[in-house]
């Protein structure tokens, strides 16, 4: 099918000989992107709960995790060397006596899981807070391991 | 409660709906808790980063439309490192059972979880119909 459309399709000149084949790389991405997730991505994803996005900027790191419905005092956040330590538990209240119930995907239970900063970071400053049921954590780079400009004379 | 579980990392579930979202971006679905007393039908829904103002309640002829819009909250300055989960808008369609009394529906955000209250509308009084001989 792949060859099928690269030699009929009508962008395929001379001119851009590699047009057609970047095309079908896209393609290519798109399917391990359905099969397996993010493509790439896919074997250092942690089966631990929660998931956690892990950024960066020049000073900082962020860590962001989904934990709808759980207040900020449920939340236990502790920085040890390089890792950041996150647990806690949700609870889903009873909602009375009298109920039936049509569909029950929500779960509550209790987690942990540690995460390991790919570098060295200044524990005092760690903030972290919640907001929408998203937890976000900004920790401050230590000084050693912030990207220095490094001037050419 | 006995002793609660351990919480398993679960996978969220892109929109795979009749209607083609027509904007760019990544569509999950809400997991959702729905019960009901002899008065209302509740409905919980798991929006994590959804500002109050940002969710989208409908209610058309018993089909009941739940979306939510998650504004980016990346800065601009920030590269990835680990990426576990996307961020992209949440919505879902229930078709209600019961009759649902449209003008008392309340609506809560709190800490990302929507919480709908549908009260039930007063059922149609039995009338006795009595036949007069004429």
């Amino acid at each position: 099918m792949y060859a099928r459309r690269l030699f009929d399709f009508p962008s395929m000149g001379w001119q851009y000989p590699f047009n057609g084949l970047e095309r079908m790389s896209r393609q290519m991405d798109r399917l391990t992107q359905a099969v397996m997730g993010r493509p790439g991505m896919h074997w250092l994803t942690a089966r631990v709960f929660p998931a956690v996005n892990l950024t960066e900027d020049k000073d900082k790191y962020y860590v962001r995790a989904e934990l709808p419905g759980i207040k900020a005092d449920a939340l236990n956040i502790q920085v040890d060397g390089r890792n950041l330590a996150i647990s806690g538990e949700r609870t889903i209240p009873s909602e009375g006596e009298n109920i039936r119930y049509h569909r029950k995907e929500r779960e509550a239970g209790k987690f942990s899981r540690v995460i390991g900063l790919p570098g060295d970071i200044d524990a005092s400053h760690v903030k972290a807070k919640m907001v929408n049921g998203m937890l976000m954590v900004t920790i401050d780079k230590s000084e050693a391991s912030k990207p220095k400009q490094i001037t050419v004379n | 409660m006995a002793e609660s579980k351990e919480l398993q990392v679960k996978e969220k579930h892109e929109v795979a709906g009749p209607a083609e979202q027509t904007r760019p971006g990544a569509v999950f679905t809400p997991e959702v808790d729905i019960f009901e007393n002899d008065r209302q039908i509740n409905l919980l829904a798991d929006m994590p980063g959804v500002a109050p103002g940002d969710v989208k309640i409908d209610l058309d002829d018993g089909l009941l439309t739940i979306s939510g819009e998650v504004k980016p909250f990346e800065g601009k300055d920030e590269s990835d490192v680990l990426i576990e989960f996307e961020i992209g808008r949440y919505y879902r369609q229930f078709t209600l059972s019961e009759v649902v009394d449209q003008g008392k529906i309340e609506a809560k955000l709190e800490d990302g979880v929507l919480r709908l209250t549908l009260p039930k509308a007063e059922k149609a009084i039995p009338r006795q119909i009595t036949v007069t001989a004429g």
